[in-house]
């Protein structure tokens, strides 16, 4: 055993190693509450197989004094639990570090390191002798480890308590069951290490107007705010957490107390081109329509998206992007659908995306998009990724404004129909591409046939030539009009800057993380963080005010490059990329290295 | 699609009907269709019907897909709302609209390439969730808008125009419908208008979603010798099982049928259909026996037609979801946002 522990306050990387399907999950997130609950920011990071049982599974809290949201890329404390990968779980321990394994089966040969201090801990042997069922056993092995952890890391014991009755709250009998499991891995561990570890926990204030949230439940409620009342979707990971988070809320907060009657609609579509259609013949008479999906579903939807693009139809999509191509790795993340969510679908179309980076985003754009959707009369696609969408990210507060009310864009009633001489579909009268459109069933003066086949500006069907171009024109200035209606970039400046990095989506605190390291080098970026498609004048500004810039994002072809290169005016080969498409989320130390070597490039030139 | 509005001639004596409309208030644009198409026959059946019905033209909503068939909103109830979907896709834009507004009418017109092909899923899934529709088929066993390519609706051994004989098993939508639990179950014939305008008005009223498969020869394409969808074919092997009248609420009954033979049946807004049993081994409300029926009467070459199945008692979409009585897109606001107070009480539980 090694004791060359770092010393390592309120500031460290905890990775829990699992078999998926053994209950570990309620413990791990136990453990990163009780911390959040301390005061001290966290984070948590899934690392799950596409697997309902007996596979490998991770799960990796960064605890963080300073607020570095991102992964640090460094594993300080492994909770060792899945014996398939103690070797890998070892291998992969930073310095210094710590690993518990669970030492009712011994396995000295399998680990040894000089530099790590390895601690046994007899969880399965104590959980068989104290409890009878096997299930229980199981699952209180997890409990037993959380213990093990208190005494080691010095979590305070009352919060676990608070927490364990608040989880149980609906199951009495589990909470008594859970905190003896608790005491024994505590017990155990006070009796046989040196507790606390010098890598441990202490009490703080810095998690004050926080919250422990994911982004699709931050979306979901998003969409319940915005006043969302059809939802279709076709299950997918990792979105499906978006319209369970919808439903849920929903339940909570739509149905009649008296009749029991929805004021929401929810259809499990039969496959994503049903769930696509679903919200635009939704959105066609009036209602606020959304579908949230992956990758894979985009592609099915395209043919949809392009009609809705083409027909002028309001549509709220959230891609919950994963690793592709194809089916990829449907448990990991990636920001792999840059492009094809941008151009989705045949001939000249293009798309509003929206890019959150943290929940409170996802909840705010959520909104948003229902607003850019129905003012633009346009599918409007609200990027998250896995990580973002899936992981356990320390937000801000929501806050909700009183004053909003939905921005249902030009839409003409009865009265409004009453008074003009005619209505025609797809005139521009106000000169910003965006015609007046009507519901059905409020009067035949409105009546208009909606087509993805060609139609002129009265809505009629064309092959003229000219009438055609007219239209397409047109939807040209309305692209204009959604350049200066999107969110504005985030930018972020330092007096000293000469390098631009530009980012988006869930990179940003690794990015943020990169700057603030780099700025103590000495190196100093100016950062703009894309938060939506088309760019806006701000984003070529920026990019022209560098001579060079990194584009950090989460693909192999630096799609977001590609997408600024084809969109602005600025330079292809001033963009250097920074890229990490691995499946795991992005964390700074890719991002500092690219830039020193191009800095040290520059010297020695 | 056309190009070709209809001069809207309303002479004065024609009939009006109750909310003072005269027909051409339910027509549309000059059809573009190929003369002595079958669909044209739809069209002024649905137009009939829905005049006769005194639905105001602007509380419709018209949808369909892609073909020949999907062309045909274009030509009826020019005062309501269309939508022409992406190809097979035409069930999900009526759900999405049902799901919005459940107070408007909803017509789907689909062919046999649309929705037994392409769209088979997406017809199949309405079926399934019982979505509040008229959902018309014009079914010519042909694709005619590509040329004369058989669909999936063909009959073994039927002929194309250029000799190809089909050896693939017909997907016949009527029987589809009935094992996917349908509420309402139909085929006619565009030919017979008398058996057809009841059907559609039925149809209209039902709660639930309502199939006619209607065969509609296609002129061009399939009407030839050796073809088993062509007029002559149809008008020699119609087999019609249940006749249907509609009755409109509030309207006495008048027994044209002796007793016995005729069963009336109520529908939720006070209609009634008056079902005659033409076929006397016929079972209306049993759904295995009606497909046996159709089957071995389709082995001697036999398409049996009217109203085949009836079941107004399921609930549809809305119904299953138990969604609130007023149309989604009419919710005022305050009812759907929660607001500040409850946002800051929900973020309890995620500190």
């Amino acid at each position: 055993m090694s004791a060359r522990a770092k010393s390592r306050i309120n500031d460290f990387v905890i990775r829990l190693g699992n078999v998926n399907g053994t209950g570990s999950a309620s413990a791990n997130g136990l453990l990163m509450k009780t911390i959040f609950r301390m005061g001290i920011p966290v984070i948590g990071k899934n690392f799950f197989p596409s697997n309902i049982q007996g596979l490998p599974t991770w799960y990796e809290i960064r605890v963080t004094k300073d607020r570095n949201l991102a992964r640090s890329g460094e594993i300080d404390i492994m909770v060792a639990m899945n014996a398939e990968t103690y070797q890998q779980d070892l291998k992969s321990l930073s310095p210094g570090g710590v690993l518990i394994y669970d030492s009712t089966w011994p396995r000295n040969s399998v680990l040894t390191r000089e530099d790590v201090t390895i601690l046994g801990v007899p969880l399965a042997q104590m959980c068989n002798k104290h409890f009878s069922n096997a299930r229980t056993r199981i699952l209180m092995k997890n409990m037993a480890y959380l213990g093990t952890l208190a005494a080691l890391l010095d979590l305070d014991r009352q919060v676990i308590k608070g927490l364990v009755e608040e989880t149980f709250s609906s199951k009495q009998a589990l909470i008594q069951a859970n905190l003896e499991a608790i005491d024994l891995g505590a017990s155990y561990a006070e009796d046989h290490f040196k507790c606390p570890l010098a890598t441990r926990l202490k009490l703080a204030d810095k998690t004050a107007g926080h919250i422990m949230i994911d982004g699709n439940t931050a979306a979901a409620l998003g969409c319940v705010y915005a006043g969302a009342t059809v939802g279709a979707w076709y299950p997918i990971t990792p979105s499906t957490s978006l319209m369970d988070g919808f439903k849920s809320f929903s339940e909570r907060f739509r149905v009649d107390s008296e009749t029991g009657e929805r004021n929401y609609c929810v259809v499990q579509a039969e496959d994503e081109l049903a769930a696509i259609g679903i919200v635009l013949g939704a959105s066609w008479n009036g209602a606020r329509a959304f579908t949230p999906t992956s990758g894979p579903g985009i592609s099915l939807m395209s043919e949809f998206i392009g009609f809705a693009y083409f027909a002028e139809l309001p549509a709220v999509l959230f891609d919950v992007q994963r690793v592709g191509p194809s089916t990829g790795m449907p448990t990991r993340t990636q920001q792999g659908d840059i492009l094809a969510a941008a151009y989705a679908s045949h001939g000249d179309t293009r798309h509003v995306l929206l890019f959150p980076a943290n929940p409170k985003e996802c909840f705010e754009l959520a909104v948003k998009a229902f607003d850019l959707a129905d003012r633009l009369q346009t599918p409007v696609i609200v990027m998250l990724d896995l990580d973002l969408g899936m992981n356990d990210w320390m937000s801000e507060t929501l806050e909700w404004n009183e004053d909003y009310r939905p921005d249902r864009g030009k839409v003409l009633g009865v009265k409004e129909l009453e008074e003009v001489e005619s209505f025609h579909r797809y005139l521009d009268l106000d000169g910003d591409g965006i015609p007046y459109r009507t519901y059905p069933g409020v009067s035949a003066k409105g009546a208009y046939f909606v087509r993805g086949s060609g139609h002129n500006k009265y809505g009629g069907y064309t092959e003229d030539e000219d009438e055609y171009k007219e239209v397409v024109d047109r939807l040209k200035i309305k692209w204009d009009t959604a350049a200066r209606l999107v969110p504005e970039p985030a930018i972020k400046t330092h007096r000293l800057a000469k390098l631009g990095i530009v980012s988006v989506g869930s990179c940003d605190y690794a990015v943020l993380e990169a700057i603030d390291r780099l700025a103590r080098k000495g190196i100093h970026l100016n950062y703009l963080r894309v938060k939506a498609f088309p760019f806006g004048d701000k984003v070529t500004e920026f990019l022209n005010r560098h001579e060079r810039v990194f584009v950090v994002e989460q693909n192999r072809d630096a799609q977001l490059r590609g997408l600024l290169s084809l969109e602005t005016d600025y330079q292809k080969g001033r963009m250097e990329s920074v890229l990490n498409y691995s499946g795991l989320p992005i964390d700074c130390r890719c991002i500092i290295e690219a830039i020193e070597s191009h800095v040290a490039k520059g010297e020695a030139a | 699609m056309t190009f070709i509005a209809k001069p809207k001639i309303v002479h004065e004596g024609m009939a009006r009907n109750a909310l003072g409309l005269t027909i051409r208030d339910y027509e549309g644009r000059m059809s573009t269709l190929c003369a002595g198409c079958g669909h044209d026959s739809v069209t002024s059946a649905i137009v009939q019907s829905f005049f006769e019905l005194d639905v105001p033209p602007h509380r419709v909503a018209k949808l369909s897909g892609i073909g020949c068939s999907s062309k045909t909103p274009a030509y009826f109830l020019s005062a309501s709302h269309g939508f022409n979907a992406v190809h097979g896709r035409m069930p999900s834009i009526a759900t999405g609209a049902n799901a919005a507004n459940s107070e408007i009418s909803l017509v789907g017109v689909s062919g046999d390439g649309d929705s037994l092909s392409i769209g088979l899923g997406q017809f199949a899934h309405a079926v399934r969730r019982n979505l509040n529709m008229l959902y018309i088929i014009e079914n010519n066993g042909v694709y005619g808008l590509t040329k004369g390519q058989f669909s999936a609706s063909a009959d073994v051994g039927t002929k194309a125009k250029k000799g190809e004989v089909n050896e693939q098993q017909p997907i016949d939508p009527v029987q589809m419908a009935m094992a996917l639990g349908g509420t309402f179950v139909a085929r006619s014939f565009s030919g017979d208008k008398e058996q057809l305008i009841p059907l559609i008005k039925a149809g209209i009223r039902h709660n639930g979603f309502a199939l006619i498969d209607v065969l509609s020869p296609c002129v061009t394409f399939n009407d030839h010798e050796d073809s088993t969808k062509s007029y002559a074919y149809t008008r020699q092997f119609f087999h019609p099982a249940m006749h249907a009248d509609f009755v409109p609420p509030a309207e006495e009954i008048k027994a044209a049928y002796n007793e016995g033979e005729v069963m009336p049946i109520e529908l939720h807004d006070g209609s009634r259909i008056l079902l005659r049993k033409i076929s006397k081994d016929y079972s209306l409300h049993n759904r295995g026996a009606a497909i046996d029926y159709i089957r071995s009467h389709h082995r001697k070459g036999e398409i049996v037609t009217g109203l085949l199945y009836i079941d107004g008692s399921e609930p549809d979409m809305h119904g299953i979801n138990r969604t609130t009585k007023a149309p989604l897109n009419d919710v005022p606001f305050d009812k759907l946002c929660p607001g500040g107070e409850a946002l800051e009480t929900l973020q309890q539980r995620f500190r």
